[in-house]
């Protein structure tokens, strides 16, 4: 079977991500594309960099989408995960999620994203004109004491 | 032996991606305490811990074989 879950070094097609999700059952394909911004804080980006453990975070990414067919039924959903050097305004993710009906598409899109800022093994690198820094805890929540995600964490919000 | 592997600025500091060691029987963090005090590694305390690619606690005993991974904060999307 086709991986609906990947991680690529190669530049992202959304529609490749949209086609894994069409089925005849579904009624709405709701999509999110994280792409390279250039300004965070009028601080300039000139490109991004993203290193992945890529193995895990194809597993992780899976595991989001179960957490998504539990949650609201009859989900089908893919997830692709862009490596390597990004320029501005190039495809960093792309989820699509096909459902029945609008609302529950819309809502697991955004549960999507927001878990893969949580628990997938991935991290950003901002190249600025003056220098570079890995970026880390994007959620701002120290919600690691644990050292194990839990799934409630995003029920809490 | 163990696998042990570094992202981000873990990686940069430590200056490899897969480092190999004698640690069999240590828990995570009798292996930091051993092997890794030496770096000034600032923010290894708030890596979480992976074992053959799944999260555990840094009181896992390590075992022969076994892929120990250090994932700082993660910033994907």
């Amino acid at each position: 079977m086709e991986k609906l879950f990947w991680v690529t070094s190669e530049p992202i097609e959304i529609n490749d991500v949209i086609e894994k999700v069409v089925r005849r059952e579904a009624g709405a394909i709701s999509t999110f594309t994280g792409i390279a911004r250039e300004f965070t804080h009028g601080k300039r980006t000139l490109y991004l960099e993203y290193q992945a453990y890529e193995s895990m975070a194809e597993k992780k990414l899976a595991e989001i989408g179960k957490e998504i067919e539990e949650k609201w039924e009859n989900t089908k959903t893919a997830i692709a995960h862009r490596t390597g050097r990004l320029d501005i305004s190039e495809v960093a993710v792309a989820i699509a999620v096909s459902t029945p009906h609008r609302n529950d598409a819309f809502e697991a899109s955004r549960y999507a994203i927001e878990r893969i800022k949580e628990i997938v093994p991935i991290w950003k690198k901002e190249h600025w004109e003056d220098g570079t820094l890995w970026l880390g805890d994007q959620k701002e929540q120290q919600s690691y004491e644990e050292k194990i995600p839990e799934k409630e964490e995003m029920l809490d919000e | 032996m163990i696998d042990v592997l570094y992202f981000a600025e873990l990686r940069d500091v430590i200056g490899s991606d897969k480092v190999s060691y004698e640690a069999a029987g240590l828990t995570v963090a009798q292996f930091k305490e051993k092997h890794l005090s030496d770096y000034h590694l600032t923010n290894l305390d708030e890596a979480m811990i992976a074992i053959n690619e799944e999260y555990a606690s840094e009181e896992t005993v390590l075992q022969t074989g076994d892929t120990l991974a250090f994932i700082p904060p993660v910033s994907g999307g």
